[in-house]
């Protein structure tokens, strides 16, 4: 593609990479030529902390059709999480209201 | 027949004088060697880059590959590369003066022939078009499936790349050797064969050569994009391009 098309997507959150844990603030998304995966085209997602300088990025290469598996087991993982969360969540809630 | 070759990393200096690394990879021997600067890919300055550096020395070429990227350093290649892509792009002005660096590097040289030739691949075949059409001094350049050369969406033009190459073309002062996939999408067919209609329109000295069960980036071993006959012809046209444009060199071999 050699494109130079990047999506960028904020967030709030932590990656661990080469010198450990590190805060991050934006995802940097793009589809294109990649530097590793065996592929002629991959989604890349570098994770920065855009804030700090973005020196450091916790990168991945990924097929398309993984990025796309990716995205789907993001938000099934998000939804079933979300309901055991909250059924806990309701537990606690009613565990304190018995004492 | 003894052959050797030395390659390493060296410095030069770039646009506005900025000092980059570059890899650089010559003929032992005493020459006179040919000059070339090869322009990376999109990727970066990548292990196969420097695999064709090392290639065209092994042809008897004096062979430069800048790092495009170096000012986003200090870091890897790919994490240069990514920050590189995250601001933009690099600017053609900026790749034009880093390329012109080059050429005083190669003329600089002992052994040189005093002859310099261009090739890039992917967006480095762009690259290689603007320059062949902006920098005075270039004996042969080869574009090797060179995307957005032609420009159909105005939105691709920005400050850091205002010109569509197409449109320098006029200005092209040099023989050019197109290689390209007919399956690639950039370009794509069509975009190739209007780039040789304005050549030659414009009387432009040029060969193209298509390829049918190719894509984008057929000569990269490192990709299953890598096509071994269609990449062993293409290959052969560059050194026969070179040998006739760049003088040949002795026994066509580093000796």
């Amino acid at each position: 593609m050699c494109s130079y098309i990047v999506e960028k997507a904020k967030l709030i959150g932590s990656a661990k990479g080469a010198n450990g844990w590190m805060r991050i603030d934006t995802a940097n998304v793009y589809y294109d030529h990649p530097f590793h995966a065996p592929l002629d085209h991959a989604l890349g997602i570098d994770f920065i902390n855009e804030a700090e300088g973005a020196r450091e990025r916790v990168a991945v290469e990924l097929s398309a059709q993984s990025a796309r598996e990716l995205v789907e087991k993001i938000l099934a993982a998000l939804a079933t999480g979300e309901i055991e969360h909250g059924k806990a969540a309701r537990h606690a809630a009613a565990a304190v209201a018995a004492e | 027949m003894y052959e050797g070759m030395i390659a390493k990393t060296v410095s030069f200096r770039g646009h506005k004088g900025d000092v980059g690394e570059a890899y650089y990879a010559r003929p032992l021997g005493a020459g006179p060697w040919p000059g070339v600067v090869l322009i990376h890919h999109m990727p970066g300055w990548d292990e196969w880059i420097k695999e064709a550096t090392r290639k065209l020395a092994y042809h008897g070429f004096a062979t430069i590959s800048p790092h495009l990227y170096f000012r986003e350093g200090p870091g890897s290649p790919d994490d240069v590369g990514a920050r590189t892509r995250a601001a933009g792009g690099v600017a053609d002005e900026q790749v034009i003066g880093d390329v012109a660096g080059c050429m005083e590097f190669l003329r600089a040289q002992p052994y040189a022939n005093g002859k310099i030739g261009v090739i890039g691949f992917c967006s480095g075949g762009r690259h290689t078009y603007l320059v062949a059409c902006s920098l005075p001094g270039i004996d042969a350049a080869v574009d090797c499936w060179g995307g957005n050369v032609i420009v159909d969406d105005p939105k691709q033009l920005n400050a850091k790349r205002p010109v569509a190459p197409i449109d320098l073309t006029d200005k092209l002062h040099c023989p050019l050797l197109g290689l390209f996939g007919n399956d690639d999408e950039n370009p794509n067919r069509d975009q190739v064969n209007r780039t040789e209609a304005v050549l030659k329109k414009l009387g432009k000295t040029y060969e193209f050569h298509r390829y049918d069960g190719a894509g984008h980036a057929f000569f990269n071993v490192m990709r299953p994009a890598y096509r071994a006959e269609q990449a062993l012809d293409g290959w052969s046209k560059v050194i026969a391009f070179y040998g006739k444009h760049l003088a040949t060199p002795a026994a066509a071999r580093a000796a």
